[in-house]
């Protein structure tokens, strides 16, 4: 009995990882094959970038100015309060600017992506496009992968820099240090494969976030209570994975550059 | 390159191919049989009119006609196309021929009336201004065409399944598939909806396949034609039946009745027998 359940268990999971490796490779083949859904990617390119911005700024702000907070006492122990500004611009490029933007992209979008193609999947929509003739990979999937891929990567960059200058007001309003020194740390101490780390996380983020809520959006069986269970699964499942990969991706980049 | 020129070449019907044919098709889910070895033909002009109690895979049936599910076995040939193992991109060009009005409708429920009707022939990229005729004649068909500007959620449940029915025969397709297209209606919308199948059955003769538990509706297709004139459906004489209208029954996973409306009302089976009373 146990091993019937779990290999019933265990084909439910290939079966899962082999519809979203198809689901996801088949919508990002669509995209040099037309017709091409330029519009489709512009106005989800708005939803998903543009109307994650307030939230992306929040973010950063709030959390450069809690780092800087908590650490410039750290630093002061060891009378080095001055490199505060080094210590959030690392933080921030490195790590906390790519995870957490794409946490808030992924609690925002992942869940819509799923909810709404899941709405669509259960009320037969999915199969009335199909019938009339669109591949709905490559209309519904296609131009949310792109979007968030290419939005996501620019969010991030927003939210570096609100989180240094947030980092900035603590340190020179709160802490009274000075400023000059502080964006002087916060940038000379920056190098190449700092920022290429910081660059190439939100690209692999976004694409975790668009094909999961996608996944369980197209996949969504069991009418309205199916489309809550997908929408939860996608933002779970995609915070997870945002942060095992962070650490994958981190591991490989000082694997690279040394640093 | 152009989807036009990936596109098949889809061979144009002759009169007498049959527009549907199901041979030795099964199907089952998570390892239940749904549907055991039907067979059956839909021939240019017919309308077949598919019965069977609730949850007795007949909507299985119907989407497995258009493409959009695939048998366990068995050949599915539509225009003389085998569709059981063609590719998507290939049967996105084939439906272009074939009309389905869903269970619910399935409307875009963000697009309006306008647009959902218009919306094949404008992926097709056809100029604006044909565009907005053929709708217009659409939603005039099922006498809808006040509607254009208004969204889904702002129509009753028949009106959304006439618009439904003017998605559908937008394109002038060769076959038309309807699901249940009654379904969850009262009795008097169900009856305008079923004047619109008799209509497009009558006018235009296009071969379809109509899913149904609902043995009036059944039986006023069977017994009614469209009078042009009058604009609407009108009783054949008594003792008579449309004869391009045939049944189709499915009990319990089985095709077990395939003939004419006589047939059915005269058949001695013990399951037809309780089912029809």
């Amino acid at each position: 009995m146990a091993i019937a359940t779990l290999d019933r268990a265990a084909k439910k999971g290939v079966t899962a990882v082999q519809e979203y490796a198809l689901i996801s490779g088949r919508a990002l083949s669509n995209l040099f094959r037309r017709p091409f859904y330029g519009a489709d990617i512009f106005t989800q390119a708005d939803i998903i970038g543009v109307g994650s911005i307030p939230i992306v700024i929040l973010t950063g702000f709030f959390t450069g100015g809690v780092l800087a907070l908590q650490s410039a006492s750290t630093l002061a122990q060891f009378g080095a309060a001055a490199v505060t500004g080094q210590l959030v611009s690392f933080s921030m490029i490195k790590e906390l600017g790519p995870v957490l933007t794409s946490l808030m992209v992924s609690g925002r979008n992942a869940s819509g992506m799923a909810s709404e193609l899941g709405s669509m999947m259960v009320t037969e929509q999915i199969d009335a496009m199909r019938a009339l003739g669109t591949d709905p990979l490559k209309k519904l999937v296609m131009p949310r992968i792109v979007a968030t891929v290419v939005m996501l990567f620019f969010l991030t960059i927003i939210s570096d820099a609100i989180g240094i200058l947030g980092g900035a007001a603590v340190s020179v309003f709160l802490l009274g240090q000075d400023s000059s020194q502080y964006f002087h740390n916060a940038y000379q101490s920056l190098r190449y494969a700092d920022l290429v780390q910081g660059m190439v996380k939100p690209l692999i983020f976004g694409l975790i976030i668009a094909t999961i809520g996608c996944y369980y959006g197209m996949t969504t069986r069991g009418g309205t209570q199916g489309v809550g269970r997908s929408t939860t699964q996608a933002v779970v499942v995609s915070s997870v994975l945002i942060i095992a990969s962070d650490f994958v991706i981190s591991r490989f980049m000082i694997g690279i550059f040394g640093r | 390159m152009s989807q036009a020129a990936v596109a098949p070449e889809i061979p144009q019907r002759t009169d007498d191919e049959p527009a549907v044919v199901f041979e030795h098709v099964s199907i089952g889910f998570e390892g239940k049989s749904v549907l055991d070895d039907i067979s059956f033909t839909v021939k240019p002009g017919e309308t077949r009119v598919l019965l069977g109690p609730a949850g007795v895979g007949k909507s299985v049936l119907l989407k497995m006609a258009d493409g959009l599910m695939r048998p366990d076995t068995g050949r599915i040939t539509v225009f003389g196309e085998e569709i059981s193992s063609m590719p998507e991109q290939q049967l996105f060009a084939l439906r272009g021929r074939i009309g389905i009005v869903f269970q619910e409708g399935a409307l875009f429920d963000s697009l309006t009336v306008r647009d959902n009707v218009a919306y094949r022939l404008i992926e097709e990229r056809i100029p604006e201004e044909e565009i907005n005729q053929r709708v217009v004649e659409a939603l005039r068909f099922v006498e809808l065409e006040h509607t254009l500007d208004k969204f889904p959620s702002e129509l009753s449940g028949g009106m959304r399944r006439r618009v439904a029915i003017a998605r559908a025969i937008v394109s002038r397709p060769d076959l038309l598939l309807y699901d249940s297209p009654t379904g969850g209606l009262d009795p008097i919308t169900s009856t305008t909806i079923i004047e619109l199948v008799i209509k497009q059955r009558d006018v235009y003769h296009t071969s379809s396949l109509l899913v149904t538990h609902r043995l009036q509706d059944a039986f006023v297709l069977a017994s009614h034609r469209f009078n042009r004139e009058a604009n609407k459906m009108e009783p054949l004489p008594e003792g008579q039946s449309d004869p391009q209208t045939s049944f189709l029954v499915l009990n319990e996973g089985k095709l077990v009745f395939d003939g004419s409306t006589h047939e059915l009302v005269h058949s001695d089976d013990p399951f037809l027998k309780e089912y029809l009373s």
